[in-house]
C-alpha cells in the first residue's frame, strides 16, 4: 500500500484493529491523515468504513463490546490511552452524520448549546454568527435564528449540524455520508462548503458516492474485506487523482470502475 | 457481469476506431496508387472521401463525450476513453496526409513524374502496416506489442532519407527538376509524418494498459540527425 508522503499529519493510526466482541471488524490500518486536507474513505458496503471513521473520535465506545488494538495518534498522543477523556476527544474531533440531526431547539440554540456545555464564555451572538457563516448558512437564517431548526430544509439542517460542529472549534471533522440524504444541489453546497472548511480543518469523509470522493477529496483510502476473516482493511491509500485515474491495486480498479461484485 | 451495457459501449467505440483506421489506411494506399498511375480522377475521389473520415471523427468524439458525461468512467475506463479521443484525432490527421498526397497529384496536372515511384509506395505500405498492427494492439490493450511498433519507424525514416538524397541528386543535376522533385519530396514527407503518428497511437495504448505516459521514441529527430551528419 502506498502512503502519501508529506510531513504535516493531523492524525495517524498504527496497526489499528477494531473489534466487536470476538469479531475483528477492521484490521491493521495504518493511515497518516494530512492536515487541512480532505481524505475520503471509500469501499463496498460492510467493509468497515464507518467503524474506522467512528474510531477516530471514540464513538465506538458506545458499543459495549467494542475494543481497539493499536493506536490512533494525535499530536503524538494515543487517543485510546487511559488518561485520555473521550469527551475531550470528541470536542477536538467533531462529527457530522448521514442524516441531519439538529437538536429540537432553535437554530441559535443548536449552536449555542454545545458551546455552552464546552465552557464557552465569549460573545455567544458572535460565535453563532461566525459558525453559521462558516457553514455557509448565515444569509439564509440570520432573520429567523429563534425559529426551530426543524423548520429548515434537509440541506440547511445538515449545514446547521456542520455549524454546530465548528462552533466548538475542533481540529478534525469526521463526516459519515454527509450528503447521502440530500438532493443534488444541497449535496453540491455541502461539497463547496467542505472546500472552505479545509482551510481551517482536517476533514475525513466516508462516502458511497465515488464521484463525490473524486470531486471533493485530496486523498482517498480504499477499504476492502479480507475474504477469509471478513475483516475490513485499507488496501490502497494515495492521492485521489491517482486512485481514480491509475490505481495500483486491481481491486481498487474494479471498485472505482464499477466492476466489483 | 456488472456494467455489461457500458462494456458494450466501450467495445463499440473501439470497433468504430478500427473502422476509421481502415478508412485511413485505404486512403493512403489509394492516394499513392493514384499518384503512381497519375490518375487524377481517383485523386479527386480521395479528396472527397476525406470528408467521410472527418465526419466519422466528429461522430466518434461525440459518442465518447456522451459516454464520459453519462457513465462517469474512472481509472482504466477513463484512460481508454480519453485515449480514444486522442487516437481519433490522430487518425483524422493521418487521413489529411493521404488527402495531401491526392492534392499534390491533382496540382501536378499533366506533369510527368520525375521518376517512377518505388520507395514511396514502399514507405506507404510500411506506414499502413504499422498502423494496422498499432490499432490491433490498441483494441487488445496490448502494451508489449505497442511498444515494439514505433521502432519500425526507423525503416520509414531510412526510406525517406533515401528518397531525399535521390531527389537532391536530380535537383543538382538540373535545376529544372526542382519543382517535380519538390512534389515527390512533399509526398514522402506526408508519409513520414503519417508513420510518426503511429507512434502516438502506440503511446496511448501503453497508457491505457499501464497508466503511464511513456514517450516511446521521438522519431521526429531522426531525419534531422541524419541531415546533420
Amino acid at each position: 500500500m502506498t502512503q502519501p508522503e508529506n510531513g504535516q499529519y493531523a492524525i495517524e493510526t498504527n496497526d489499528l484493529s477494531i473489534f466487536y466482541g470476538k469479531f475483528e471488524a477492521v484490521k491493521d490500518v495504518n493511515l497518516k491523515i494530512e492536515k487541512q486536507k480532505i481524505t475520503a474513505i471509500i469501499g463496498p458496503s460492510g467493509c468497515g468504513k464507518s467503524t474506522l471513521l467512528r474510531a477516530f473520535n471514540r464513538m465506538n465506545d458506545f458499543v459495549p463490546t467494542s475494543r481497539v488494538e493499536g493506536e490512533i495518534l494525535m499530536h503524538g498522543t494515543n487517543l485510546y490511552s487511559k488518561q485520555i477523556d473521550p469527551v475531550e476527544v470528541r470536542r477536538r474531533i467533531g462529527m457530522v452524520f448521514q442524516k441531519p440531526n439538529p437538536f429540537p431547539k432553535s437554530i441559535y440554540e443548536n449552536i449555542a448549546w454545545g458551546a455552552r456545555i464546552n465552557g464557552f464564555k465569549g460573545d455567544m451572538d458572535e460565535l453563532v454568527e461566525q459558525s453559521l457563516r462558516g457553514a455557509a448558512l448565515w444569509d439564509e437564517v440570520k432573520d429567523k435564528l429563534k425559529q426551530s431548526a426543524y423548520a429548515l430544509s434537509g440541506g440547511q439542517q445538515q449545514r446547521l449540524c456542520i455549524a454546530r460542529t465548528i462552533a466548538i472549534q475542533p481540529e478534525i471533522i469526521l463526516m459519515d455520508e454527509p450528503a447521502s440524504a440530500l438532493d443534488p444541489i444541497s449535496t453540491l453546497r455541502i461539497e463547496e462548503l467542505m472546500q472552505e472548511l479545509k482551510k481551517n480543518y482536517t476533514i475525513l469523509i466516508v462516502t458511497h458516492n465515488m464521484q463525490q470522493a473524486a470531486r471533493v477529496s485530496d486523498f482517498t483510502a480504499m477499504m476492502m474485506l479480507y475474504e477469509e476473516t471478513r475483516s475490513g482493511t485499507v488496501i490502497e491509500y494515495d492521492e485521489t487523482k491517482t486512485i481514480f485515474t491509475r490505481p495500483k491495486d486491481k481491486r481498487t480498479e474494479d471498485y472505482v470502475t464499477g466492476r466489483f461484485g | 457481469m456488472i456494467r455489461k451495457n457500458f462494456e458494450n459501449d466501450l467495445q463499440q467505440i473501439k470497433d468504430e476506431i478500427i473502422l476509421l483506421g481502415s478508412m485511413v489506411e485505404q486512403a493512403l494506399i489509394s492516394a499513392v496508387d493514384a499518384l503512381k498511375k497519375r490518375d487524377i480522377k481517383a485523386a479527386q475521389a480521395i479528396i472527397i472521401e476525406d470528408k467521410e473520415i472527418n465526419k466519422k471523427r466528429f461522430d466518434l468524439e461525440n459518442q465518447i463525450m456522451v459516454l464520459i458525461a453519462t457513465q462517469q468512467p474512472m481509472a482504466k475506463d477513463l484512460r481508454l476513453l480519453a485515449s480514444c479521443m486522442e487516437i481519433t484525432s490522430e487518425l483524422e490527421r493521418m487521413g489529411d496526409y493521404a488527402k495531401g498526397i491526392a492534392n499534390i497529384n491533382v496540382r501536378m496536372g499533366d506533369e510527368q513524374l520525375l521518376k517512377p515511384l518505388i520507395d514511396i509506395p514502399r514507405m506507404a505500405q510500411k506506414g499502413v502496416d504499422m498502423l494496422h498492427r498499432a490499432l490491433t494492439a490498441f483494441v487488445n490493450e496490448d502494451a508489449e506489442t505497442a511498444k515494439t511498433i514505433p521502432i519500425e519507424d526507423d525503416e520509414v525514416d531510412a526510406l525517406y532519407n533515401q528518397i531525399y538524397r535521390e531527389l537532391m541528386v536530380f535537383i543538382i543535376e538540373d535545376p529544372k527538376n526542382i519543382e517535380r522533385a519538390n512534389w515527390l519530396l512533399w509526398v514522402a514527407h506526408n508519409i513520414e509524418r503519417f508513420a510518426d503518428r503511429v507512434t502516438n497511437i502506440c503511446e496511448r495504448t501503453v497508457f491505457i494498459a499501464t497508466g503511464s505516459f511513456d514517450e516511446i521514441k521521438s522519431s521526429d529527430d531522426e531525419f534531422w540527425k541524419s541531415q546533420n551528419k
